[in-house]
């Protein structure tokens, strides 16, 4: 059990790095990068929506879905939860926590269409994950995604001084820098875990 | 707004990847095979064009504070139509793409569309509007899988065209494709995610210098034709 969580844990966070090898969540991981402040905070809700999500859409998944045979329904279930979920959160936040609040600020309506966080749970679903499997995957997705954006934002600030053609201003320098990073991370992908 | 303007848009000006910049995750994550670029390409023109003329259809009676919420709905459920038509009848595409015919639902490129055309804009705009975002899409994922597959292990069209039997497409995924030259000298790291953000880079770079060039034509002719005139 404990390996298993282990390895699904460096699985998210490292060598299937959500953005650097999935491809999820790239639209707010392109937008959301400019600063290293904005990164974090973008990060953090993340994390926080990503595992309550994977959470709820499992025990939804196990005890309403399934037994009704209604699997077919997964996707437009799964969405609308997460979008509720986050207007809760949003809510619950400002309400008891105000701090937190508006360090997250604008950044949780934008979680909806994270793809990330509706991949993250489809992903669940996939591979059969219990529910103490599919928490960890979504903290640890999480974490990777922060992970990768925490880093990016630093690469980011310092591309902005430097001195490249001009029609790769914008969003087409970010995409090639974001690639070099993706290099990198290939690195883990010979890992083998407790295989 | 006319039919011809609304192609060049979709197609080129207003090109949802190269200048809106939105649905990259996956437009970077699936362009590994021809294959895999337009079955995912017509997939999203299907659900995008389906999407645009039921949100324009109803687009007097929605309440303006919960029409996110609406248009999230009527993506769902278009996507896990076409997602179950795949399941049944096209197999192996359901299996290539994965979890990224799903993920259409949180594509930028179709709530995007309802939010900014379908709302004002009549059944046959939106429609005419879906078909030519979505071709545009297709257009974009063509473009990166040839290049990247080309290069990445030297063929075109692995999983469409089949050539073992005769030139013919197959829908199973099973085409062994073109072999232009041999595998062992492609550049494998672009079939990687590495070379999906680096082709994508390129291609918007390339958008960019060309808009910009044309951009740059039109005021020089401006320019040229206001001197004229001043001559005159």
């Amino acid at each position: 059990m404990l390996t298993n969580i282990i390895s699904i844990s460096l699985g998210a966070i490292l060598i299937n790095n959500f953005i650097f090898s999935q491809f999820l969540g790239c639209c707010p991981f392109l937008g959301c990068s400019s600063k290293v402040d904005t990164a974090t905070g973008m990060g953090l809700a993340v994390v926080f929506v990503m595992g309550l999500a994977s959470a709820i859409c499992w025990v939804i998944d196990q005890f309403i879905l399934v037994p009704l045979g209604l699997e077919f329904l997964q996707t437009l279930a799964f969405i609308l939860v997460i979008a509720s979920l986050v207007q809760f959160v949003e809510m619950f936040l400002k309400k008891s926590v105000p701090s937190l609040y508006s360090a997250l600020g604008i950044y949780l309506p934008l979680i909806t269409t994270n793809c990330a966080v509706l991949g993250v749970v489809l992903l669940n679903v996939q591979n059969d994950y219990n529910f103490i499997e599919s928490v960890v995957y979504g903290i640890t997705g999480g974490l990777g995604f922060m992970l990768a954006i925490v880093l990016f934002a630093s690469v980011r600030e310092r591309v902005a001084f430097s001195d490249y053609p001009e029609c790769f201003e914008g969003f087409p320098i970010c995409l090639v820098s974001a690639g070099l990073l993706a290099l990198a991370f290939m690195g883990f992908s010979g890992m083998q875990i407790f295989a | 707004m006319n039919i011809k303007k609304q192609f060049t848009e979709g197609l080129i000006t207003n090109n949802p990847v190269l200048v809106q910049l939105i649905g990259m995750c996956a437009t970077m994550a699936i362009t590994t095979t021809l294959f895999n670029g337009v079955g995912m390409g017509l997939s999203v023109l299907i659900i995008l064009t389906c999407c645009n003329v039921v949100v324009s259809a109803i687009r007097k009676i929605i309440p303006n504070e919960i029409r996110l919420a609406i248009f999230v709905v009527i993506i769902a459920g278009f996507v896990t139509i076409v997602d179950l038509l795949l399941q049944a009848y096209i197999p192996a595409l359901s299996d290539a793409l994965g979890v990224f015919i799903p993920l259409i639902v949180v594509n930028c490129i179709i709530i995007g569309r309802a939010e900014a055309f379908c709302q004002k804009n009549t059944v046959g705009a939106s429609f005419f509007d879906g078909i030519f975002q979505g071709l545009g899409y297709t257009l974009v994922l063509i473009v990166m899988c040839v290049f990247r597959e080309l290069l990445g292990s030297g063929r075109f069209g692995g999983g469409l065209i089949d050539i073992v039997n005769g030139f013919r497409f197959t829908l199973d995924g099973t085409g062994s494709g073109i072999q232009i030259f041999p595998e062992d000298f492609g550049a494998s790291i672009l079939t990687l995610p590495f070379g999906g953000f680096i082709t994508l880079g390129l291609l918007i770079a390339i958008m960019q210098y060309a808009l910009k060039k044309s951009a740059k034509k039109k005021e020089a002719a401006a320019k040229a034709e206001k001197e004229a005139e001043e001559v005159c």
